[in-house]
């Protein structure tokens, strides 16, 4: 079986699980929800700070979720064994890594779009049509770069029991990068503050290397991560 | 399952069979180290003068410069070592260990060099942190090694955590230039007339660099010193594994025989 036919069944197949499990639908969402509320208790439920850091809270609250869904994600497998099932099936690693990748993805997307909503409705954010290309072009790229880091280290933290623990440790200093820069793109986007629209391009040519350098380095890495 | 036989386990016995971490070599390099020390604390605290702008606190940079340089020398050892034992035929445990030791002491300088860079910074600059390129990218190399030092205690096999830590070692040096790209982009957008000049405009005179010179070459040695008796002391760790298992394995059979 070719990698992309792996990868294609991995995806529909989590993506069907998550459709019929409901987890997401009942504990990621409102989960992402309360962190969007609590920034706004944080921050003293001031609506200028709260419109101008928007765009910040927005990405934090989707990798807070990433955690979570890593999780899901790799639990689903690791419960039966099923990784280790497949890799002795023969099953291509790299399909496995891009079939986990993908369904992470689109759910990482529902997710922002949800919170980009929530900002708007609590925060007062406004979304302005000419910054649109900037906005989703921006999602897409930063969310295929935290969804390769997310599978990646999911991976290895999958398996044995204290692991999950390690996670957040190795995940969120990975994805710092991904995190200045999706922020400054949708600040661009929005026009939040000063920010200037032709300034967030730069920062999406540094989501699309961050997210093809993960792609490539943890499709070649991921195999021998969940080897054991 | 190679970890019940401990010869397999390379260099490890040579390691145990002095039943100690020294040898001549690293006596040598200990002796070397401590007298550049000597020599470093002679020339940074007495005979180096004090800076024009900085005054005495120009001091602290003796140890901040040195104490980085050899913590990008150990991540740079742990990557080399890391893919050493990835891509050699042998997979020689020998190079994980090196990579961990070597990561273990990068991570204990580079915690070292924030904390004198704090205190400088108070003293120079009125505040322990700039959110600037180089120090933002400092310290998330600081907090990625520390989950590489995660990951190389998950347990497991010594070839499971080899291969395991090896891949995230490598990974970790992908993440760098990706991480300083994108610190770089952001804080020049965002540079302020307000931030305060971080070149220090150090006015270096012959003392100072000299003195400077010292800092890195006792610091290497201390380094070299420190790598040699950690990585020995991780192969005499990993025979002890080994060897705990065998007696544990031949005291379950006598049971067994005795019966």
């Amino acid at each position: 079986m070719s990698v992309a036919r792996t990868a294609w069944l991995i995806a529909r197949k989590d993506l069907r699980i998550e459709w019929k499990s409901r987890v997401i639908t009942n504990q990621v969402v409102p989960f992402a929800g309360v962190t969007m509320v609590i920034f706004g208790f944080a921050l003293d439920a001031n609506t200028d700070v709260l419109e101008l850091v928007a765009p910040g809270l927005v990405w934090l609250a989707t990798m807070f979720s990433l955690l979570l869904l890593v999780q899901r994600n790799f639990s689903v497998e690791a419960d039966d064994g099923a990784l280790d099932a497949m890799r002795v099936a023969g099953v291509d690693a790299r399909g496995i890594f891009f079939g986990k990748v993908i369904g992470l993805a689109l759910q990482l997307l529902v997710l922002e779009v949800l919170l980009l909503f929530a900002a708007v409705v609590l925060y007062g954010e406004t979304i302005r049509l000419d910054g649109a290309v900037l906005l989703v072009t921006t999602m897409i790229s930063a969310t295929c770069g935290l969804a390769a880091v997310g599978t990646l280290y999911g991976g290895l933290a999958a398996g044995s029991k204290g692991r999950e623990t390690l996670l957040p440790l190795l995940t969120l200093p990975a994805v710092a990068p991904v995190l200045i820069g999706a922020t400054r793109a949708v600040e661009s986007a929005l026009g939040t503050g000063v920010a200037e629209l032709s300034d967030g391009w730069q920062w999406v040519s540094l989501l699309t290397v961050f997210a093809v350098a993960f792609g490539v380095g943890g499709s070649l890495a991921f195999g021998p991560l969940i080897d054991e | 399952m190679t970890t019940l036989d401990p010869k397999t386990t390379d260099t490890a016995d040579s390691a145990m069979s002095s039943r100690s971490t020294g040898t001549k070599a690293t006596r040598a390099i200990g002796i070397a180290a401590t007298f550049a020390m000597g020599w470093l604390v002679l020339f940074g605290l007495v005979l180096s003068p004090a800076d024009v702008n900085q005054g005495e606190s120009v001091r602290l940079l003796y140890i901040h410069v040195p104490t980085i340089w050899v913590a990008y020398l150990s991540f740079v050892v742990t990557a080399v070592a890391s893919g050493m034992y990835l891509f050699t035929k042998k997979h020689s445990l020998g190079w994980d260990r090196l990579a961990g030791a070597s990561a273990e002491i990068g991570v204990a300088f580079v915690g070292l060099t924030l904390l004198v860079g704090a205190m400088w910074g108070r003293l120079t600059w009125g505040v322990f942190w700039q959110w600037d390129a180089r120090l933002t990218t400092t310290a998330l190399l600081f907090v990625t090694y520390i989950g590489y030092l995660a990951v190389r205690r998950l347990g497991g096999s010594h070839e499971q955590r080899a291969k395991r830590s090896a891949v995230v070692g490598l990974l970790s040096v992908l993440l760098i230039p990706l991480v300083h790209w994108s610190v770089v982009i952001w804080r020049s957008l965002h540079q302020t007339a307000s931030v305060l000049d971080t070149d220090g405009n150090i006015d270096m005179d012959g003392t100072m660099l000299f003195t400077l010179f010292i800092g890195v070459i006792a610091f290497s040695l201390l380094y070299l010193w420190l790598v040699m008796h950690r990585t020995r002391a991780l192969a005499m760790e990993d025979m002890l594994e080994d060897r705990g298992l065998d007696i544990a394995l031949a005291e379950r059979r006598a049971e067994g025989g005795t019966r």
